[in-house]
């Protein structure tokens, strides 16, 4: 339907130079190459409406928000680093085995879950836990999960830490493996617009630009831009795939010139400026509702803290350089400014802010280290629903049979067993 | 029924008795020995060649150069298995120059260390990152395998080789046979780190290798260690197949030995038997290697805690251990051959149950030694399960699982 001006253009061309059998293209008789998807032929531009120390930037139109709607974004901004904080730490201690931080990207989460609906399915990479806890999904359920209790809601204590999920907060659980939700987010996006109760819904898909190399990122927005589905694609630009630069990880302009090869609306914006992080989403989402299709939302930003705990990244770059972007260009920062300078905050809220998410998260920290893993029993279930085949049901009973054995005696196992709930009684007691 | 047909063959080796206990002891009569009695771990292996001396015995080696076959001027040195991935690599680089190295992040040391300092010593054009695809890394690779030249690829884990699966089976494994003999990929050979680590949960402890076993035209091996490891990935790249080569990550810092430093290949296609047994045979490959030797020594010499479960009988049953290393081809003469002396096979394997690599090889066994079996072929697997976080060392065999499984079918 809005292909059409294009399209009548091309006709009128093809009246002298002939036509295609098969496309609108207009014919042209000179030969010319092109590689920007700009009408100027330069890179794609980058929408800001915050500068660097929280002042809107000439021309800006803030998106609409209030001071209450203000204060939530803040609190979970810092909210977010907060846990990081702890979390990376109690791994270090040996406490957990793992987790991913969000340093540097919390404007690009907490701007983007604030600009979609709460029943908005989410479809994350592994760096999106902000988007649940702007849903509500509570520090304790963080930790629950992270130490893979016998309360680890969202996966029974059988995924590594920061693999969340939640069907109650429309948030799908965290795969490994890179990329395959891009796909899964286009046949979300066509069953919500098949279904009358959740057709006014969409899917967001987050992704980082290291992901957006694998096959399935273009399977993906193939998918919602041709069946169409409703999806909205949000690329976290953070600048290192691991150890890869982007400039390592792709020739062209970023992921955002991707979008026009699919014919689909794109933006990319300051990823660390919540507020145009929240205009973009918000414009993006309404259209992606409206026209039924796939847009694409790049946010740019930077990996501030390293991969992972299993990443040193000062191997691979300069800690100078990581020290300057945390200072020039802090979100949090950034939005903090923009708060005081409406005056929404000041240092003395900053304080009492600060101190009490550190005091919940230690709280939820320690109940979660107290608690015992889920039955060992759990080990089994859930590979299939209905009829459990013969080998499940077998090999718990070879597990059970050797837990009868052993489970008492052999010292490494009765240590083990003691972190389950029921010390594995649950099998051995039936 | 033709019991003419069912006689076996004659074994190569006398069957031994029970009598000879197995040499090796580790307790200590001066101090009590810890919780889980004093028993080898991967550190204090029995099975490592931490000697020259050892290292220059290690069976099958070939000497890749022009010296004399002497092994006298031969140096060795300390070396954990990325360590000796990365002297591999650094050989074939050196030596061929046809040879590049890639994969995601490799370019400064790879998240394991296999490929530290290779970038700057050979070149980004040679020693490079590709972007983040799986699929597009085993495509390349087959490009420049297509046109005479010795890509050596990195799928940084073996759990995230699937996208890359349909490269692999499809393309590597059939070029030769689709092409009537005129291209192949000889030169491919793929790297990836597999196995358990004790904390990896679904996507980092997976041991994919059993998907690969329908696809002939690949080569897949597993390696055990260092000296292992240099030997076999030699082989693996010069091979005229392509070769899926895993290796098993917690042996990158735990496992060490004296490695020579030329270059050697050892042989692709053959298992080694790491110790001698008339009994039964106990076969696996990788990171359970280790376990089953822990296993041979609570046989042996069973903590106190185990004591009640080995009878006395048993305890001096000698056990043949057999690393199968090459998983595809597998050397079904070796354990043909052990397993008709035996009439015992137990096989360990990390990956579930179900059509695990285990399964193929009991297949074959039963119909070659049938008449020679005296127990079930046992399979001690990971569960039909994933591999679950907070319940992997109930998932992952350990030795308290062999150790039981060969008192079950010893005694059966």
């Amino acid at each position: 339907m809005f292909r059409r001006p294009f399209a009548s253009r091309g006709i009128r061309r093809s009246i002298h130079l002939g036509t295609l059998p098969n496309s609108h293209s207009p014919i042209v008789s000179s030969l010319s190459f092109f590689k920007s998807v700009t009408p100027d032929g330069g890179i794609i531009p980058t929408f800001r409406v915050l500068d660097g120390v929280g002042r809107p930037v000439e021309g800006a139109q803030i998106p609409e928000i209030d001071e209450p709607f203000a204060r939530r974004l803040y609190e979970n901004m810092q909210l977010l680093p907060t846990l990081d904080t702890v979390l990376y730490q109690v791994q270090r201690q040996g406490k957990t085995s793992f987790h991913m931080t969000s340093h540097g990207e919390e404007a690009t989460i907490i701007g983007s879950a604030a600009a979609l609906e709460l029943d908005d399915e989410v479809l994350g990479q592994y760096r999106e836990m902000g988007v649940l806890l702007w849903r509500g999904f509570s520090v304790d359920s963080v930790m629950n999960q992270c130490f893979g209790n016998q309360e680890d809601t969202s996966g029974k204590g059988r995924q590594m830490p920061v693999h969340f999920g939640s069907p109650k907060h429309h948030f799908h659980t965290i795969s490994s493996p890179l990329a395959t939700q891009i796909p899964h987010a286009a046949g979300v996006g066509y069953a919500l617009r098949r279904s009358d109760r959740r057709s006014r819904n969409i899917a967001a898909c987050f992704f980082g630009e290291g992901a957006a190399s694998e096959g399935d990122f273009h399977a993906g927005l193939l998918l919602a831009s041709t069946i169409p589905s409703p999806t909205l694609f949000i690329a976290r630009n953070n600048g290192f795939a691991i150890s890869t630069p982007s400039t390592e990880q792709y020739y062209g302009d970023g992921i955002a010139s991707r979008g026009p090869g699919y014919g689909i609306d794109t933006v990319r914006v300051d990823g660390n400026d919540v507020l145009a992080v929240i205009a973009a989403v918000r414009e993006a989402r309404k259209r992606t509702l409206e026209q039924g299709r796939a847009v694409l939302v790049e946010a740019m930003s930077y990996r501030v803290g390293h991969h992972s705990t299993s990443d040193d990244s000062f191997a691979y770059r300069q800690r100078t350089e990581v020290e300057d972007r945390k200072r020039i260009d802090n979100p949090i920062a950034r939005f903090r400014l923009y708060m005081e300078s409406q005056g929404w905050w000041n240092a003395t809220e900053e304080e009492e802010l600060k101190a009490r998410l550190k005091a919940d998260v230690m709280k939820a920290l320690k109940r979660a280290e107290s608690l015992p893993r889920c039955e060992l029993g759990e080990l089994f279930t859930d590979v299939y629903a209905g009829e459990e085949p013969w080998n499940i049901k077998e090999q718990r009973a070879e597990l059970t049979g050797l837990l009868k054995k052993y489970g008492d005696s052999w010292e490494p196992w009765r240590t083990e067993l003691g972190r389950f709930k029921n010390k594995g009684q649950d099998l051995t007691s039936v | 029924m033709l019991p003419t047909r069912r006689i076996p063959t004659l074994v190569s080796r006398p069957r031994r008795s029970f009598s000879k206990p197995f040499q090796r002891h580790n307790s200590s009569v001066a101090e009590p020995p810890p919780a889980g009695g004093h028993l080898p771990s991967i550190a204090n292996s029995k099975l490592l060649r931490t000697t020259r001396e050892r290292s220059l015995r290690t069976q099958g080696l070939s000497w890749n150069d022009e010296q004399a076959e002497s092994t006298t001027v031969r140096e060795t040195r300390k070396m954990n298995v990325y360590q000796a991935v990365r002297d591999a690599l650094s050989i074939a680089l050196t030596k061929d120059d046809n040879a590049v190295v890639f994969g995601e992040d490799i370019a400064f040391g790879g998240v394991f260390r296999c490929t530290m300092g290779l970038a700057e010593e050979f070149g980004r054009e040679r020693v490079f990152n590709t972007p983040l695809t799986e699929q597009g890394i085993a495509g390349f690779a087959i490009g420049m395998a297509l046109m005479g030249h010795t890509p050596i690829a990195e799928i940084q884990f073996a759990d995230y080789i699937f996208p890359a699966f349909d490269q692999l089976v499809n393309e590597a494994a059939k070029i030769r046979y689709r092409s009537g003999g005129q291209y192949n990929v000889g030169g491919l050979t793929i790297r990836t780190p597999t196995m358990s680590v004790g904390h990896g949960g679904l996507y980092h402890s997976q041991s994919p290798e059993g998907f690969f076993m329908g696809a002939s035209g690949l080569k897949v091996v597993i390696p055990r260690s260092p000296i292992q490891v240099k030997g076999l990935l030699l082989s693996a790249i010069r091979d005229p197949n392509p070769v899926i080569f895993m290796e098993p990550k917690i042996l990158y810092r735990s496992a060490i030995e004296q490695v020579p430093i030329d270059d050697y290949t050892l042989p692709l296609g053959r298992a080694e038997t790491l110790v001698e047994g008339s009994d039964l045979t106990l076969l696996t490959w990788g990171t359970p290697v280790y376990h089953c030797e822990t296993a041979l020594h609570m046989l042996n010499d069973p903590p106190p805690a185990l004591a009640p479960h080995i009878p006395e009988s048993l305890r001096k049953a000698k056990i043949e251990l057999i690393d199968l290393r090459s998983i595809l081809p597998w050397d079904a003469a070796a354990i043909t051959e052990s397993v008709n002396c035996t009439g015992r096979l137990v096989i360990v394997h990390e990956a579930g149950m179900t059509a695990g690599v285990g399964a193929e090889i009991a297949a074959e066994v039963q119909k070659r030694c049938f008449l020679r079996l005296s127990a079930p072929v046992k399979r001690i697997t990971g569960w039909d399960t994933p591999v679950a976080l907070q319940y992997e060392k109930f998932y992952i065999p350990d030795a308290v699982r062999i150790v039981d499984g060969l008192v079950e079918t010893l005694a059966y």
